[in-house]
């Protein structure tokens, strides 16, 4: 007896022999329930993730299983840790290197703001270089936390528009951090 | 071989050289004016009577209020076989933070004195290859001297005001 759940199908015309609903939200389906992170581990979030990970909390429940080492096949950027300034740069091309549509999770007090930080080596916060969609506060955060986080990309990525990555507000964004 | 030898046998090579000599916690230090650093040091590890081949460590500091002795650099030697260490300070003003590099002594002093110079900007003469190693490169100031604040400027979220200050 097994107790495995499928995700539902989205609204749309049923008959038989023929299902027809919006593409958008087909593609919001399999993006959202197939989210491939990209651990930028750099120190205690890191080591909290990876209790997020592990079997406990099981973070393949999610469909997020798959940590993608290489920045190309990422989804998800997971920015968890301290990013001094000589690491900015670095986290900036792994960025740039992902393919769209890509997020950013921003995980811990450290990379979004800081933290405890408050020091001239320190970027203090990622959004200074990289645009971010979810912030999760914490010190490090709870492993619930994590969940709620990539639990929010999922909304992100289920309820996004197929054209938001052409969109001129989107362009703006990256414009304004001088991303081609 | 005590404190007292290794005193003797540096104020009798360098005279007045020898700025002062004081021992902490067992540990001695020798205070020495900076335009003969090298020699102290070379004098330190070739005598075989003291032989301290190691260089330990290497750093600045910075007294803003002790004038015209406002940066020192400080060098750690060990001498392993008898395992006695001894402590080498020169101080010299900062508005001529210069001092001859002990690479020619130990490679070692290489990084170190390179991350001397990202902290305290002291620049070292004869070093091969100066520039920053810990901090990014196009960084503008040296953050370890005090007239700078060690917090980051460019932060947004500590306003006084929300801490029910100022």
């Amino acid at each position: 007896m097994t107790d495995i759940k499928i995700v539902k199908a989205p609204e749309g015309m049923e008959g038989t022999g023929f299902f027809a609903t919006q593409l958008d939200k087909i593609v919001g389906l399999a993006r959202k329930n197939s989210l491939w992170p990209l651990p930028f581990a750099t120190s205690c979030c890191g080591i909290e993730f990876m209790a997020t990970a592990a079997s406990h909390y099981d973070l393949a429940r999610f469909g997020s299983e798959r940590m993608s080492f290489s920045p190309r096949q990422a989804d998800v950027l997971m920015v968890m840790g301290t990013i001094a300034k000589k690491m900015a740069p670095i986290l900036r091309q792994v960025y740039e290197q992902m393919a769209e549509p890509k997020w950013v999770l921003s995980m811990g007090a450290c990379a979004c703001s800081g933290g405890i930080f408050d020091t001239y080596s320190v970027l203090q916060g990622i959004d200074r270089i990289i645009p971010v969609d979810v912030y999760i506060p914490g010190c490090p955060p709870r492993p619930e936390q994590v969940i709620e986080g990539i639990m929010r990309i999922q909304d992100l990525a289920a309820n996004e528009s197929g054209r938001r990555r052409n969109s001129p507000e989107y362009k703006q964004l990256l414009a304004s951090y001088g991303i081609e | 071989m005590t404190s007292e030898h290794i005193t003797e046998r540096v104020k009798n090579q360098f005279g007045d050289g020898l700025v002062d000599a004081f021992e902490t916690y067992g540990m001695l230090t020798l205070v020495i004016k900076p335009e003969i650093n090298i020699e102290v040091l070379k004098f330190l590890k070739d005598e075989s009577d003291l032989a301290f081949g190691f260089l330990k460590d290497e750093c600045g500091i910075h007294y803003p209020f002790n004038k015209d002795e406002e940066l020192g650099v400080i060098y750690l030697l060990h001498n392993l076989r008898a395992n006695v260490q001894v402590r080498v300070k020169t101080f010299f003003p900062s508005d001529k933070p210069v001092i001859r590099s002990a690479t020619s002594l130990w490679a070692a002093a290489n990084w170190m004195e390179r991350e001397t110079y990202d902290f305290f900007g002291i620049k070292f003469e004869g070093h091969p290859d100066l520039r920053r190693i810990l901090n990014v490169d196009d960084m503008d100031y040296f953050p370890m001297l005090k007239q700078y604040p060690l917090e980051d400027g460019t932060r947004e979220d500590k306003d006084d005001k929300m801490f029910g200050r100022g």
